[in-house]
């Protein structure tokens, strides 16, 4: 992970320079490797891992009523297969980055012609971990050229600019400091690989949008709504810097 | 906040590097040999564990409790209840108690077996409200009680999460 | 709808020390959480978990706040013979459920 300084916002445009979209960073770790051992021993074992009571349940949604998704996609293991490694992406008929739970509700309102999930109810976050759970292990490839472009460009700004009470940039945590104590804990590069993820705080699967409005909260930062293109975005640029690392969903954190 | 008198870690690119981490984060959250409690007195202070206690005095040595010394977050925290020894004829597990003297409540779970367990031991996963020492007690169909305890440092979150 | 996984060996011999490992989705409220309109969510936790392997009970369990949400149990049974296992339980708020895994055991 390169290292980078930065003194200020506009330093943030200097950190996009150095990083050229589409040349991925270098080689990172997911957050289960800060993270303790029992907390990767419960994420290591499927009859541990509370997630898999959420993606058992996106199963039963996957197959449930007249115009079910499996009527369309049949056995999700083979037609969902690296559709979670490619989210967030450039949607040409919503005509904006969209996320996997994006995806979903389009498909259950224009396809399935059923109303959309909330956007963190425990329907929409099974249904996500059971689809995002098909590309277990696939290495996150997502396309930030081309319309992503500029979503891209905006959240890797945001992610450099110090904001909130304690006026703390996401890079301040998770590229000037990961890897330090923060009171008892490591701080992690921030990569959201193992999203929706059973959160050990939330005693509940939650998506990656909660966990960014999460660490909002944390610095005393304003919170966007959920499901704000920022928010979004911010998934795309995440997803960027995690190329290449497996989608473990449903992943375990504290 | 960020604790800067700390030694950063080193940026891991290596696997020999991995390994140092994973040896030193073990560290961290430290399965150490738990505290081997060897007199009632060493008992938490825990109204319902004295009621239930009835005046017997429960033995030490055979029953452990295995919980990180360190929990990664008070909400979920790994815990194994066994017994070791031998069992003769009439003296099968019958039943394990947990008891914690900070939670709200102080009689975490109970375990019955009505035909003797394969193996004399439970896992799960506990809530605790703080740092604290819990307490065991297996009842065994003889009667006999045996006791064990765990100390667990339980802290709070490093960032306030108000979602 | 009740969601649980129960984990148990492929196939075991008749006398084997079985694993048994289940997980029950629930919140095991504590009852002492407010929501955000500042009311206290009524506690609900497992008053009542019981495990029978063919026509024996093999566990009784009660489960209170002290035990974490989504409530994971891993023990041991003595193999006797090809039989179901049937976890039943109540919570304090009256609600039912149940989860059943076949054990197959060989010889």
């Amino acid at each position: 992970m390169t290292r980078v300084g930065f003194a200020c916002a506009a330093g943030a445009a200097a950190l996009g320079l150095a990083l050229v979209a589409g040349a991925a960073p270098a080689a990172s770790r997911s957050g289960i490797d800060y993270a303790g051992a029992d907390v990767r021993a419960i994420q290591a074992d499927d009859a541990q891992n509370p997630g898999m009571l959420w993606v058992d349940r996106g199963r039963a949604l996957w197959n449930d009523g007249p115009r079910a998704c499996a009527g369309c996609h049949g056995d999700a293991a083979s037609s969902m297969k690296g559709v979670a490694v490619r989210h967030p992406a450039w949607s040409a008929a919503a005509r904006r980055v969209v996320d996997l739970e994006d995806r979903i509700n389009a498909c259950r309102v224009e396809r399935q012609r059923r109303p959309a999930f909330a956007r963190e109810s425990e329907d929409l976050n099974a249904l996500t971990a059971f689809v995002a759970t098909q590309s277990r292990g696939m290495p996150i490839a997502v396309d930030v050229t081309g319309p992503a472009q500029p979503a891209f460009e905006r959240a890797r700004d945001f992610y450099a600019t110090r904001r909130g009470q304690m006026n703390l940039a996401c890079a301040s945590c998770h590229v000037e400091n990961a890897g330090k104590r923060l009171l008892a804990e490591t701080i992690s590069e921030g990569h959201g690989n193992g999203y929706p993820a059973y959160r050990l705080e939330w005693q509940a699967v939650g998506s990656l949008q909660r966990r960014l409005r999460a660490c909002l909260y944390g610095i005393r930062a304003s919170l966007p709504p959920e499901g704000a293109d920022v928010l979004t975005e911010l998934e795309l640029y995440l997803a960027w810097r995690a190329s290449g690392l497996p989608v473990e969903a449903p992943g375990v954190r504290r | 906040m960020i604790d800067d008198a700390s030694a950063p870690l080193p940026p891991l690119r290596s696997r020999a590097r991995r390994r140092v981490l994973a040896a030193g984060g073990a560290l961290v959250a430290l399965r150490v040999v738990p505290v081997r409690a060897q007199t009632a007195s060493e008992l938490p202070q825990v109204a319902a564990l004295t009621d239930d206690l009835a005046g017997r005095v429960p033995r030490f040595g055979r029953l452990s409790l295995d919980i990180p010394r360190l929990a990664d977050n008070g909400n979920a925290v790994p815990l194994r209840i066994a017994m070791s020894g031998v069992f003769p004829a009439g003296t099968e597990i019958r039943s394990i108690r947990l008891y914690s003297p900070k939670n709200p409540v102080a009689l975490m779970a109970r375990f019955d077996f009505p035909a003797p367990p394969a193996k004399p031991a439970v896992d799960m996963r506990v809530r605790l409200a703080g740092t604290q020492r819990i307490a065991a007690i297996a009842e065994l169909a003889n009667g006999e009680l045996h006791a064990a305890v765990a100390d667990v440092d339980v802290t709070i979150s490093a960032c306030l999460d108000g979602t | 709808m009740a969601f649980a996984r129960i984990q148990l060996p492929p196939s075991v011999k008749r006398g084997d020390a079985v694993e048994v490992r289940v997980s029950i989705r629930h919140p095991m409220e504590t009852g002492f959480r407010v929501d955000d309109d500042g009311r206290t969510i009524a506690r609900n936790t497992l008053k009542s978990l019981t495990c029978r392997y063919g026509d024996r009970e093999v566990l009784r369990a009660s489960l209170g706040s002290g035990i974490a949400a989504n409530p994971y149990l891993r023990f041991h049974i003595t193999a006797v013979a090809s039989g179901d296992l049937v976890f039943e339980w109540i919570d304090d708020a009256g609600e039912r459920g149940d989860a059943r895994a076949a054990l197959v055991v060989a010889g």
